[in-house]
């Protein structure tokens, strides 16, 4: 279940959404109603339009939520403890790993997203540093 | 439409059995079911069964035939997966297709293997209830998620780890003298806020345990029940169901489960109800914060207000609406796929007036069961009257 393979299948959309994020243009689906999601998408999950673009992810988000996890998964062995937080870009939101002591994330931190890896397996990872 | 009638319960010990499939642990709850039900197996005309981690922890899809198998039914079986929600989702379904006349007796349950993985294998189980391209891959965990909410919950509207203690011990006293319980011991605030941390704000007696066991309730249709003169005299008069999207992040507000309060608005319609009502309710308390969540959303207490409810007495066995009697997931214990049926065979007791903590609700004749999947992207909720 660890995903330790570097051949693995990639994911279509998701995979795409994280090579952009690498690269420093992340992005996100907008519907024609304004509404945000994370790809892949067909239509929009909040009200089934299947007009969508793509929009620039703005370059800081902030934290809405976090926590610090002391017991992981298997595949996060190695990287624990770790800070994860949901931080906001506005038109969505995203998970990933805050680069940072716990002590310094609280609800309202300004952080930037980017795409590091797991210490555990290499696999890619979406983080946040602080601003 | 005809009301439906708990006609039989039966529950394992909840703990750790890792030798134990759970085919052995669902016949052992499904015979005891059909046994206190008094019933011929042969009128028994569908089996609902649900089941989370069957295929990661015992390499086994395709558990319903299994299930039927276990308890000599010869009945079509299916098999329902919604996370911890799984058999809640059953019952949901056993429920309607009584009521609709499809079935006149049913057997619905579920059961769960889990300590026969390794503490990390089962995390790593339990987590692919969440997103995994978006959350997993992030190292979200089940504790992590919950935690995620509970910092939330305290930003928004105050609380402390401190309240959430009061939870997990009014929990274990509960289970204190419940023999199918898995932690019948006492803990104290102080060992609660001292025990080691899984995913802050959330600490190990915070969260449920990894657990064994299996439940079954079986139903009969209100005239299949008086043809056949069977004690039923617990009815379940509402269904609800709510949704929510998968991911946290993909969710506006991240501190309350509105999943659930459409699943309560729905159930409490359906039986002609009011949270006013509810006289005693199992909620879904895999992490303490989880039973915040569960009795804002029933309607016991404001969005906000419900993180002291234990420690106010409100919740605890004197208290004026007592919350898992049971031990709840908390103390009792979590075996994920037959927690839906376990609240409800604890409730059908505590109406009948025949459970060990009866004499807390000695006049109860509406109780609730509160069942949620993942971080409450799944919830269902029934209502429960003493009819008789």
């Amino acid at each position: 279940m660890t995903r330790e393979d570097s051949d693995r299948v990639r994911d279509e959309g998701f995979d795409d959404f994280l090579d952009a994020l690498a690269d420093g243009e992340g992005y996100y689906v907008e519907c024609a109603n304004g509404h945000g999601s994370l790809p892949p998408r067909r239509v929009c999950p909040h009200c089934g339009s299947a007009v969508l673009a793509d929009e620039p992810l703005p370059e800081t988000g902030e934290v809405v939520t976090h926590t610090q996890v002391h017991v992981p998964t298997p595949a996060f062995a190695e990287d624990a403890p770790y800070v994860n937080a949901v931080v906001d870009f506005g038109a969505v939101r995203l998970t990933g790993q805050v680069l940072a002591d716990a002590a310094d994330v609280t609800v309202g931190t300004t952080v930037e997203p980017a795409v590091s890896e797991t210490a555990t397996t290499g696999e890619r990872l979406l983080v946040f540093e602080q601003r | 439409m005809t009301t439906v009638r708990v006609a039989g319960v039966g529950l394992t010990h909840f703990g750790t059995h890792p030798e134990r499939t759970s085919r052995d642990l669902f016949a052992e709850a499904g015979l005891t079911a059909l046994e206190d039900a008094g019933v011929d197996r042969d009128d028994v005309e569908a089996v609902y069964y649900g089941n989370f981690m069957g295929e990661l922890s015992e390499h086994q899809g395709h558990q319903g035939p299994l299930a039927a198998e276990a308890l000599g039914v010869q009945a079509p079986a299916t098999r329902y997966e919604s996370a911890c929600a799984s058999s809640g989702v059953a019952l949901r379904q056993a429920v309607r297709d009584v009521r609709n006349g499809e079935a006149d007796l049913a057997v619905v349950g579920g059961a769960e293997r889990m300590n026969n993985l390794s503490t990390a294998e089962s995390t790593e189980a339990l987590a692919i209830a969440a997103d995994d391209l978006y959350e997993v891959r992030a190292g979200v965990t089940f504790p992590g998620a919950y935690a995620m909410m509970a910092t939330a919950y305290f930003d928004q509207f105050g609380g402390t780890r401190e309240d959430l203690a009061h939870i997990a011990v009014k929990n274990h006293e509960n289970a204190l003298v419940n023999e199918h319980a898995q932690y019948q011991r006492e803990i104290s605030v102080e060992e609660a806020l001292d025990s080691p941390p899984v995913a802050d704000p959330l600490h190990l007696y915070d969260a449920c345990p990894v657990t064994d066991g299996a439940s079954v309730v079986v139903l009969a249709s209100e005239s299949y029940a008086d043809e056949h003169d069977l004690d039923a005299g617990v009815a379940i008069t509402g269904t609800g169901q709510g949704g929510d999207m998968m991911a946290l992040h993909d969710r506006e507000d991240v501190a309350t489960s509105p999943a659930a309060t459409a699943a309560a608005e729905e159930a409490y319609a359906d039986a002609g109800v009011a949270a006013g009502d509810v006289d005693v309710a199992e909620v879904h308390d895999c992490f303490t914060i989880a039973e915040v969540l569960a009795t804002e959303s029933l309607g016991f207490f404001e969005t906000g207000e419900g993180v002291t409810a234990a420690r106010d007495g409100v919740t605890t066995q004197r208290g004026d609406l007592p919350v898992n009697l049971s031990g709840g997931l908390k103390a009792k214990g979590h075996p994920v796929g037959a927690t839906g049926t376990s609240q409800v065979a604890e409730l059908t007791k505590l109406l009948q007036g025949d459970h060990v903590n009866s004499k807390y609700v000695p006049d109860a004749r509406v109780g609730v069961a509160h069942n949620a999947g993942g971080t409450v992207a799944s919830a269902v909720v029934h209502v429960m009257e003493a009819v008789e």
